[in-house]
């Protein structure tokens, strides 16, 4: 536990010392939304729920594999292999994945604020919304951490990266996506309960999977 | 010989499958027509797809356990084999889409996320493509593919309950298999096909291992 604190922390002030880094990606994502704004010229609440609800979920896919991708590529491989020697690969993994859920649902939450205040915000029910961005960030970020590490083993891992996370994320995205697409029509809590308990199960079954993976991962 | 009993059976029962699956009597359908008989043919491709990704699921977890090169070649041909069933999955599909549904690609969610699962596979083979290490290589691929077959089954398995709609039988308040099959006819020709195709899967997938095994005798003499 206190190992998982450390790594953690660590983190945070690995981020918080090169912080050109979180600035980017934030201005990374108010820049993307403020290009949608201008591409779709849009009035407030011009476009229809459908396209407001998806092109926001593509923004925040965009941001998280960018913020995400360069999460085992930052730090040199002698100093990755200090850490593999100090601590567990289990809390390693934990820690990036929790330490990345925490900073995607950041970018998302202010993206979320910039995109409402721009495109406007039809959401009826905004603690459904959230909820959803809450789930989809952790979702979002565990299965990005561990394609990053399995990218970072393999020379030209950009591609790769690209090449396997857009798959492997999807079913992630359609069950957000329809999640956000039922908070943003108001449809009753009861209705969509199976669909928020779907999202955290593959939420939980994408952590499990890393926690048991990546002590295998890390040996090469 | 008599290791090979399981050869002999897929040519009988290939046989069987394409002899009797064109000749063979099929109760009369509506709009399915003759086409029906591409349910000897589609549905077992993708049937025979999934139990071999299976069996490469498991081989992937033995590697990880094991470490021997081994286990990590046979999980790979069992892909290899999969991602052309999958090819072919979707060829057929398409021909049997195009006489029944008037296009060959509807909007359809079970041929969209299949789609998708065809590129994660993909992704398997250009993944092992960017290491030179066989080792690394290995255990890349394998965490790889544990992740990806579970991703791969909540795509194809969960998702379109979710979505409810789907042209496919069983699907959406689509009547299932029973319907077209009311009187077993086809069943009997259905079922050994899905065994078939799986074996023959295996044929080649032990092949082109005996292939690799050479190889890398050769290479290290």
């Amino acid at each position: 536990m206190d190992e998982l604190k450390a790594l953690i922390e660590k983190e945070i002030r690995l981020e918080w010392r090169q912080r050109y880094a979180l600035n980017g990606m934030m201005l990374y994502i108010v820049s993307t939304v403020y290009v949608c704004y201008l591409g779709f010229n849009v009035r407030v609440g011009g476009i229809d729920a459908i396209t407001w609800n998806t092109l926001f979920w593509i923004i925040l896919l965009f941001t998280s594999v960018s913020a995400i991708s360069k999460s085992f590529t930052q730090e040199r491989a002698g100093r990755l292999l200090y850490y593999y020697t100090l601590a567990s690969p289990q809390s390693i993994i934990l820690s990036k994945i929790i330490y990345n859920s925490c900073l995607v649902f950041l970018l998302s939450s202010v993206g979320f604020l910039v995109y409402s205040l721009v495109m406007g915000n039809p959401v009826e029910n905004n603690l459904m919304y959230w909820l959803s961005i809450f789930l989809g960030s952790i979702g979002f970020s565990s299965t990005l951490t561990l394609v990053a590490g399995i990218a970072s083993k393999a020379e030209n891992n950009a591609t790769l990266m690209a090449v396997m996370s857009f798959p492997l994320i999807l079913p992630v995205l359609l069950i957000v996506i329809s999640l956000a697409k039922n908070a943003l029509d108001g449809i009753a809590w009861s209705v969509v309960q199976d669909k928020i308990l779907l999202l955290a199960g593959i939420d939980i079954i994408v952590i499990g999977l890393s926690y048991i993976l990546f002590p295998f991962l890390w040996r090469s | 010989m008599k290791k090979s009993w399981w050869k002999v059976l897929t040519v009988i029962i290939l046989s069987y499958v394409f002899v009797w699956g064109f000749a063979g009597p099929i109760p009369a359908q509506p709009i399915l027509h003759e086409t029906a008989r591409n349910l000897y043919f589609h549905v077992p491709l993708w049937f025979g797809l999934i139990i071999l990704l299976f069996i490469s699921w498991i081989y992937s977890i033995k590697y990880l356990r094991s470490g021997k090169v081994e286990d990590d070649e046979i999980s790979a041909e069992l892909i290899n084999i999969s991602v052309l069933y999958s090819v072919l999955g979707f060829v057929t599909g398409a021909v049997w889409g195009k006489f029944t549904w008037g296009v060959a690609i509807p909007q359809d969610p079970k041929i969209q996320y299949v789609a998708v699962a065809m590129l994660i596979y993909f992704a398997y083979l250009v993944l092992r493509s960017s290491f030179e290490d066989d080792q690394r290589r290995a255990r890349v691929a394998a965490v790889y593919n544990i992740f990806a077959f579970v991703l791969f089954n909540i795509l194809i398995v969960v998702l379109p309950r979710i979505v409810n709609f789907s042209l496919h039988p069983g699907n959406g308040g689509n009547p299932g298999f029973k319907i077209y099959d009311s009187d077993h006819i086809m069943k009997l020709v259905f079922y050994p096909a899905v065994i078939g195709y799986t074996l023959l899967g295996f044929w080649i997938a032990t092949l082109r291992i005996r292939m690799k095994k050479i190889e890398r005798i050769i290479a290290e003499n």
